[in-house]
């Protein structure tokens, strides 16, 4: 675990020495001639991390890296690759790392379930408790306890 | 001389604290009166100490100091003084201060504005908060002191992240604090309300405005963040869905939930183990969020001083009182007996519906931003979570609670009909389904993203105000009794009429957006969208601790000049960093969004273009769910139970 926490502090100070150039992603040179083929490009380097800079997609980062991911992207895309043939490429060289969006397979299952299941699960407990006050016998508003109605008594009298 | 005060002062904040967390709570227990109230004295000194430690390790700052080690650094004698200042804060040492000082802060506030609350719970609720204070002087004085001297002061220092020198970002912090640690109030209160074994409609109405006030804050310190995350990054993202940014709208939207379900207690006295619940899980997760930012544990673009050393003891600390805290609550939550009947369709069920999916949706952020570590541990798997599951994942629930908000606000107390809450939000309904499809058919591109937007948005702010008109009743001076209504009706109404702003200028920003990146020669017109834009001349230029390289650009439409745009590359030489310095034209409806790159070989310059609808609505929405939950803040209701100790017995209006 430690190990695993300097190693997390070693790359966030990369993190920060990369942040600090200017952000300045695609480049005017990488841009694809076809349209059509550059928006497919640009919507899928949205979901893939550059590997050196954490948090970014190699859409937004402009570390070298990012840039070659981005041609390599490009180059496949030219080649006619499918999105997902191209994201395949990119995932069999650098590893599941490389993709913002979690696969399913495997235990991603309960990432992805997450949030549904808890949402059925909530809403079963809340409509239960639902019924349950929709059927509670009405109690007094404001019940007061003996000290309390002590004391009113004493307020009352005086 | 200043900073040995200082760090003495703090020594002594740390022993009041002590004795405040101890002393009430036995007070409490064993019902002397002399005892408990200690908690009120020693809440103000342990106040005004920290805040003496604070202001001395201002003034070094301010001084520049650099016989400091923290100011070495992080300052340097040129900076400008705005981030003297906030290089106090701009810090993992200093920023740990700031979080004391505001946790003693509210400490001190409910002493002095207690005066209504039963003498036991004051000293319960004082000596929680100050357990929580104990927990983070030893936090800074053991790991991270920052009074440390130097043996031999360097010339100058080594000067703030050039990224933090930003006056949004200055205050950035400040308000975030005020959010996370004001929900240590909710989490005081929640605490002594267990030990104390009563929880009623007092203490719902008591709890309210330090959550409203911790809420108003946490919105107004995302949304300067994720503010100056648009116009400092250089491209215009405003949320990323980072590790950090999550630590912070976890508890917002937990807070969010707590601040309706307090509501219901207040109200209904219904709904209590589940309010005390909430409390707990959101000032958890407000320690979760300084887990994660200080121990290094999740790699973020915040990168902030981490340690594990620290990570190990604000483990320990969220170990113990969150652990603590739901121990307490599994103890004594069963007690706690919900008075309140009400129909399955009711506001009750309607905030009860809301509680359910913030709660999910926090719960969302939560496994999503965790998943990286717990793939790692336990299946091996080395692998990333980012923007493009959150916004899969997150955005149902958004769309879910903005599609039924304005039904749930109109639902009566108790019992309601579907149909009677509906028919008089028909018009609201059918005005956003005709916006909805006015903005489909106008756009070019194919995306529903924009029009659905619209229309939720729009459903969300023509509900809030057929809510707020239902209010003033039939008949007679309807506008006179609107500025009459109470300060709550109109913050509830501003607050769920933001909401809908917000949504709606997110979906459309993101649906409608441009962008053009290209080569540009100078004086050589290219046209973006509906405008024209010259990049007229480059120039260097100096500033006080950088030098920037400033593109001159001239924008333009239809042949009318709109704006020179000013867009920099900056360079820090004493941080050794460049930041970029976008140039904006904000107006009401788009930004136009001009950053410059640098030259290429044929003598022309990158030029990065976005045309940005609604990006300021965005904002504006948050400050007006702010400004609603101001109102609220100031609803005369509140300031009445303050004060007054008959508020508690008062027959509290059903609506």
């Amino acid at each position: 675990m430690i190990r695993n926490w300097t190693a997390a502090i070693r790359s966030s100070v990369l993190a920060v020495a990369v942040l600090a150039s200017p952000v300045w992603a695609v480049q005017p040179d990488e841009v694809l001639d076809d349209p059509v083929l550059e928006q497919r490009a640009r919507d899928l380097s949205q979901e893939l991390r550059c590997l050196v800079c954490r948090n970014e997609s190699i859409d937004e980062s402009n570390a070298d890296l990012a840039r070659d991911l981005r041609i390599l992207l490009r180059e496949r895309l030219v080649a006619g690759d499918s999105d997902e043939a191209a994201i395949a490429f990119i995932v069999d060289r650098y590893g599941e790392y490389v993709l913002l969006r979690p696969t399913t397979g495997g235990a991603n299952w309960i990432l992805w379930a997450a949030g549904p299941l808890m949402l059925l699960l909530a809403g079963g407990v809340g409509i239960g408790y639902l019924r349950g006050r929709a059927a509670a016998p009405q109690t007094q508003e404001s019940a007061l306890s003996d000290a309390e109605q002590e004391r009113l008594r004493q307020i009352l009298d005086e | 001389m200043i900073t040995e005060l200082g760090h003495y002062c703090l020594i002594l904040a740390f022993l009041v604290a002590i004795v405040q967390m101890v002393v009430p709570l036995v007070g409490a227990q064993k019902r002397w009166s002399a005892w408990m109230a200690v908690a009120e004295p020693a809440a103000s000194v342990q106040f005004l100490l920290t805040a003496f430690a604070f202001g001395a390790l201002t003034w070094a700052f301010v001084t520049s100091d650099f016989s400091l080690k923290l100011v070495v650094l992080n300052s340097h004698s040129a900076k400008p003084m705005l981030y003297k200042i906030s290089g106090t804060w701009g810090n993992h040492e200093g920023s740990m201060l700031l979080w004391v000082l505001i946790v003693t802060l509210f400490g001190a506030m409910a002493a002095w504005f207690g005066g209504g609350l039963p003498p036991s719970l004051r000293a319960r609720v004082l000596s929680v908060q100050a357990a929580i204070a104990v927990a983070f002087f030893a936090f800074i004085l053991f790991t991270s002191n920052p009074f440390l001297r130097l043996a031999t002061p360097p010339f100058d220092g080594q000067d703030l992240n050039p990224l933090l020198q930003d006056p949004g970002l200055a205050f950035h912090p400040p308000f975030l604090y005020l959010g996370y640690v004001g929900l240590s109030m909710a989490f005081s209160f929640a605490v002594a309300a267990l030990i104390d074994g009563r929880v009623d409609a007092a203490w719902g109405r008591w709890v309210r405005p330090w959550t409203l006030a911790a809420w108003v804050f946490l919105t107004i310190g995302i949304a300067l963040g994720s503010w100056w995350a648009y116009y400092e990054l250089g491209w215009g993202g405003f949320w990323f869905w980072d590790p950090v940014e999550n630590a912070s709208f976890m508890p917002w939207l937990l807070a969010a939930a707590l601040l309706h379900s307090a509501i219901v207690v207040e109200k209904r006295e219904a709904l209590k183990s589940w309010t005390i619940l909430l409390a707990i899980l959101a000032f958890g997760f407000s320690l979760i969020g300084t887990f994660i930012v200080r121990s290094g544990l999740l790699t973020s673009v915040h990168a902030f001083a981490n340690d594990p050393e620290r990570g190990i003891f604000i483990l320990i600390i969220l170990a113990i009182f969150t652990g603590g805290a739901l121990t307490l609550f599994a103890a004594r939550a069963g007690a706690m007996e919900a008075k309140g009947v009400f129909g399955v369709v009711s506001r009750e069920s309607a905030v009860l519906t809301n509680n359910i999916i913030l709660a999910v949706a926090c719960f969302v952020v939560f496994v999503g931003t965790l998943w990286p570590v717990i793939a790692e541990m336990f299946f091996d798997r080395k692998l990333s979570v980012g923007p493009p599951f959150f916004n899969m994942a997150f955005t149902p629930f958004m769309v879910l609670l903005g599609l039924i908000l304005p039904v749930g606000a109109m639902l009566p107390w108790k019992r309601g009909r579907l149909g009677r809450a509906m028919w008089p939000l028909r018009y609201a309904f059918v005005l956003a389904l005709a916006l909805g499809v006015l903005a489909w058919a106008m756009q070019t591109g194919r995306s529903a993203l924009g029009p659905v937007g619209l229309m939720l948005g729009s459903w969300m702010v023509f509900g809030a105000i057929v809510d707020l008109w239902s209010r003033t009743g039939r008949g007679g001076d309807r506008i006179g009794r609107l500025f009459r209504l109470p300060g709550a009706d109109w913050g509830k109404a501003t607050a769920h009429a933001g909401l809908g702003v917000t949504m709606f200028a997110i979906a459309g920003l993101t649906a409608w957006e441009q962008e053009d990146i290209r080569v540009v020669q100078l004086t050589e017109p290219f046209e973006v969208g509906a405008f024209t834009l010259t990049l007229e001349d480059v120039v260097q230029e100096e500033g006080p601790n950088f030098f920037a390289t400033t593109g001159i650009v001239r924008l333009q439409r239809n042949g009318r000049d709109l704006a020179e745009l000013r867009p920099e590359k900056r360079q820090y030489p004493v941080a050794r960093m460049p930041t970029t310095e976008a140039a904006i034209d904000y107006r009401f409806l788009r930004d136009v969004y001009v950053v410059i790159g640098d030259q290429q070989v044929d003598g022309g310059w990158t030029v990065r273009t976005y045309v940005k609808p609604l990006t300021n609505w965005i904002w504006a929405g948050c400050l007006m769910m702010a400004l609603g939950g101001a109102f609220s803040l100031f609803d005369r209701r509140f300031r009445v139970a303050a004060g007054a100790r008959r508020a508690s017995g008062r027959e509290v209006p059903a609506e």
